[in-house]
């Protein structure tokens, strides 16, 4: 009649705690950006020359920021998934799905910075574009890495996290290739000095507002990169549990 | 050079003897690409002379899309790739040769536009023209190493004519660069080419290296 009571066994305890520490790291991650934008708008005085203009700082440089770590993951991720993928298929699996978290959570990023730079450039210097070192290796490096996602998009089979796995190397070899070409041939035709050291001659009060939104933009941007990894490993343990099915009927 | 990278050079190479039809659609499709762009910019002078290195890379870029599209197909046809996975030579030969195969073709696609290019654009050489014959085969090294091992990447896939230049131009961009460039400056004779053509060498030589460690890789990859 009445359902039996019964203490919380091991597992279920872990799993709640696991759900709480997420739920925490949430709302630590939703205050931090809070206080970021309240740093940001709020706090960090205005800049000499540009005025208000340049606040958009605060989301530019730490999504670049972010944007490269995710994609160093990435190749983490794919230099362990060609290294494993003989010896232990599990880890393997997981190098592989940090391999695509990380290349499209950086994508998206990425897709940020070069967003937010022109609309700032526009406006501080009168050019949505040039095509110094900095600017093309982005772009460069966005293209990579779209190109690797159409990759694992249109190759089918198994095969497909090997080939990507190959391309996320080449990728990755290419970008200092890419940034110091680039700086070669803009010493031969000097541009603008476009931004130089942003954080260079920094008032310290818009110094420590660009770090709590770094701070701020790492945490979520960690948020939904354990997220994308969480879903990619789903979806390769269903796939390994339909292999299987199909093995055995 | 081993047996195998010499039997399949010579393979390929007879094969397109007899066919002709990898150099000879790069040819018509390279002499569109330069009239086309004749028509867009309608260079002239001194305009002709700065933008022909752009133009005469862009056109071997999209000519040589034909031949390496179509570069792994025979393989793919009749299970002649799983032939090649079984027999016990080492796969970089079988890719290396594919790449000098290709090379050649695309070079002589260029040796043969290049005076159409140079009537078509009434180009002068300004600088040293010993240095071109440095400049397009480096550059053209890397366009078909790079594109060779990445339509064996593509090989797999639904699109493989469309996804081949999507994961190859973003890596060429460094390259594409560097030839442009050095054409441009010995065309126009402005400036020392020295540093691209030393760049191009080190591309070469990087890319070409990881692509034949990590071709094995990509032919056994089931």
């Amino acid at each position: 009649m009445e359902p039996a009571l019964h203490p919380p066994s091991y597992t279920e305890i872990r799993h709640r705690m696991k759900k709480l520490a997420i739920g925490l790291y949430v709302a630590i991650t939703a205050a931090l950006l809070a206080w970021g934008f309240y740093q940001a708008v709020y706090v960090a005085p205005a800049d000499a020359m540009q005025g208000e203009v340049y606040r958009i700082i605060f989301y530019h440089v730490p999504s670049a920021s972010v944007a490269f770590l995710f994609f160093a993951i990435s190749l983490c991720g794919s230099i362990g998934f060609l290294a494993f993928r003989r010896n232990d298929a599990n880890r393997a699996q997981v190098a592989d799905a940090w391999a695509l978290a990380g290349a499209e959570v950086g994508v998206v990023f990425c897709t940020v910075v070069l967003i937010t730079g022109p609309i700032w450039g526009r406006r501080a210097w009168g050019i949505w574009w040039t095509w110094d070192a900095r600017l093309t290796t982005t772009l460069v490096l966005w293209l990579i890495y779209v190109s690797y996602l159409l990759l694992r998009r249109f190759v089918a089979g198994p095969q497909m996290q090997t080939l990507a796995a190959v391309l996320g190397i080449f990728g990755a070899l290419d970008v200092p290739i890419v940034y110091m070409s680039n700086r070669w041939w803009r010493t031969q035709h000097p541009a603008p000095v476009f931004g130089g050291d942003s954080a260079s001659g920094m008032d310290p009060a818009m110094v420590s507002a660009l770090m709590w939104n770094m701070l701020a933009w790492l945490l979520w941007g960690l948020l939904i990169l354990g997220l994308r990894y969480r879903v990619e490993r789903q979806h390769q343990e269903f796939a390994e549990s339909d292999a299987l099915d199909a093995l055995e009927a | 050079m081993t047996r195998a990278l010499w039997t399949h050079l010579v393979k390929d190479l007879r094969i397109e003897w007899r066919s002709r039809e990898a150099v000879n659609s790069m040819l018509f499709f390279a002499l569109l690409v330069v009239v086309l762009f004749s028509l867009a910019f309608s260079p002239r002078g001194a305009f002709s002379q700065e933008i022909s290195g752009g133009v005469i890379c862009v056109a071997t870029l999209f000519a040589s899309m034909s031949a390496l599209n179509q570069a792994w197909a025979r393989e793919i046809r009749h299970q002649v790739l799983d032939a090649q996975r079984m027999a016990p030579a080492p796969g970089a030969d079988l890719f290396l040769a594919k790449v000098v195969a290709n090379f050649l073709f695309v070079s002589i696609v260029q040796l043969v536009l290049a005076p159409v290019f140079l009537v078509f654009y009434n180009l002068r050489v300004e600088g040293q023209a010993w240095q071109l014959a440095l400049v397009l085969p480096l550059g053209t090294w890397a366009l078909v190493a790079n594109g060779t091992f990445f339509a064996a990447l593509s090989i797999r896939s639904r699109n493989r004519e469309l996804l081949l230049p999507l994961i190859l131009f973003p890596i060429f961009m460094p390259a594409l660069l560097a030839m442009v460039l050095a054409t441009g400056s010995i065309l126009t004779g402005d400036s020392d080419p020295g540093l691209w053509i030393k760049m191009l060498a080190g591309y070469d030589i990087i890319f070409t290296t990881v692509s034949l460690l990590l071709f094995d890789v990509v032919l056994n990859a089931e």
